[in-house]
């Protein structure tokens, strides 16, 4: 079998995480709720989801993302840092965000 | 009707019946419509207004094969602009230099492009199109070069089934995202040819180790989709994630129906978009109230836990198979019919079959008459 010349990608603090390009968010005027579409789904993502997927831009490193939602959720960046970490990790692998 | 409708989600738009390939799967219904029942440019595009307005966020253009219509570059402009998701169901055959760069252009976020075979000779023999693999392979290449996300999709059965792990191959080599392993539904022409199709349970147990290892080993490198062979299975497959639930499909000609295979259900009537707007057909139409929620069902459905995961698996198989579509869908184990999928495997993996009635216009119409004459030796 042939070795796959993609790899898995790891998330590391210098990651600048952006949606890719073929993902979107957007608000649905019909159901009042924001909705991000993808290939083959449409997700409904949560109020924390959102704040992590609104600072997924391209320009905010994982440290920056971290810092700004400390400040938001008034919560050390320790206490957070796990919970947003895993969120980024799945998301890529999921092929939903680029790290 | 005592439960609730919410809007849509996705649509399936057929565009079109006509087709290059003439796979015995196909899940069109046996009686094609020619060209001259399609729906006008104009029609489609207050459809989509329509859809949108209602709330469906992704419309899956396929058919037949969607680029044989010359407008679907308009049609994907005005789905771009309402901020529809669209999503290019292609057998990636016969698509003009360029095409895929105007579809691009203008606004198309994703493609899936089918193979019937990982190898070039299983995809002639199961399209009965020459050359098929290598415009399939033109085709996905032009897709990534474009910058678009691409999907393989693999319709599994006994022709192809041992061709797993060279499937996932290909998909690593055309850069695809997602490969969907996806068992053939035995509806439509699949149901027509299903004594040549079906596996046997010794490569079903082999598919499915071979597929659950891969999507360990390519976690986040590639998504492989895996719709299970439900004749083999305990549980029925939430056939649309429920009647007329959140999705819906319209054929070539405008008739707006719950899933691909409706129209085999007798004594259900099927509204044409038109006659009537979207949003009344959606939640007005008996058709779609028929089988809608959960208070139609009957025992075991009834009280079972997993009503609101199965939603009584698929109305048609349950035609299909029970002869009565309000009944569990005879894939449940709880069903009392549930033997009967063992048998109709038994029978189809012990027929000698293996011909393939190829799926052509006209031709589904006159299987029963002609059977013998009309069949194919592959």
């Amino acid at each position: 079998m042939m070795t796959p010349q993609r790899q898995r990608i790891l998330l590391s603090h210098r990651s600048t995480p952006a949606l890719k390009p073929h993902v979107r968010l957007q608000y649905d005027k019909v159901r009042q709720a924001w909705a991000l579409l993808s290939p083959e789904k449409v997700f409904w993502p949560d109020d924390v989801s959102l704040d992590i997927l609104r600072l997924c831009d391209g320009t905010h490193s994982v440290t920056r993302i971290l810092e700004e939602l400390s400040m938001q959720y008034d919560a050390p960046i320790e206490e957070i840092t796990a919970d947003v970490e895993t969120f980024l990790q799945d998301w890529s692998d999921r092929s939903l965000v680029a790290l | 009707m005592s439960e609730t409708v919410l809007p849509p989600i996705g649509m399936l738009a057929e565009l079109t019946h006509r087709c290059p390939l003439q796979c015995a799967y196909c899940s069109n219904p046996l009686e094609l419509l020619k060209a001259n029942r399609e729906m006008a440019t104009q029609d489609w595009l207050s459809l989509f207004d329509q859809a949108a307005d209602l709330g469906v966020l992704q419309i899956h253009l396929s058919g037949g094969e969607p680029t044989l219509r010359p407008d679907l570059e308009t049609l994907v402009d005005r789905l771009s602009e309402r901020g529809v998701y669209t999503n290019l169901i292609t057998a990636g055959v016969g698509i003009r230099e360029g095409r895929i760069d105007d579809l691009a252009q203008a606004g198309l976020d994703h493609v899936q492009i089918s193979f019937q075979g990982a190898l070039a000779s299983t995809t002639e023999k199961i399209g009965n199109y020459r050359d098929a693999h290598i415009k399939k392979i033109e085709t996905a290449r032009k897709v990534r070069a474009a910058g678009l996300p691409l999907t393989i999709n693999a319709p599994i059965h006994r022709h192809n089934i041992d061709e797993i792990p060279a499937f996932i191959d290909l998909a690593l080599e055309l850069d695809a995202e997602r490969l969907e392993i996806a068992n053939v539904q035995y509806a439509g022409w699949a149901l027509l040819n299903r004594n040549s199709l079906m596996p046997d349970r010794a490569s079903v147990e082999r598919q499915v180790n071979v597929v659950r290892e891969a999507q360990e080993r390519l976690h986040g490198i590639l998504a492989i989709d895996f719709v299970t062979p439900d004749y083999f299975a305990i549980y029925p497959k939430p056939c649309m994630g429920g009647w007329a639930r959140d999705a819906f499909m319209v054929a070539p000609d405008g008739t707006v129906l719950p899933c691909h295979a409706a129209g085999t259900i007798p004594g259900l009537v099927f509204e044409r978009f038109g006659e009537k707007s979207l949003a009344d057909i959606w939640h007005g139409s008996p058709a779609f109230n028929a089988f809608r929620g959960t208070d139609w069902m009957a025992e075991p459905c009834r009280t079972c836990d997993r009503k609101e995961i199965d939603w009584g698996g698929c109305r048609c198989q349950a035609m299909a198979i029970a002869g009565n579509a309000a009944v569990t869908d005879p894939a449940c184990i709880k069903s009392p019919l549930h033997a009967r999928m063992a048998g109709l495997i038994e029978e189809a993996t012990t027929s000698g079959h293996d011909a393939f009635h190829y799926r052509r216009i006209g031709s589904g119409v006159t299987n029963h008459t002609h059977n013998a004459a009309e069949t194919v030796e592959s």
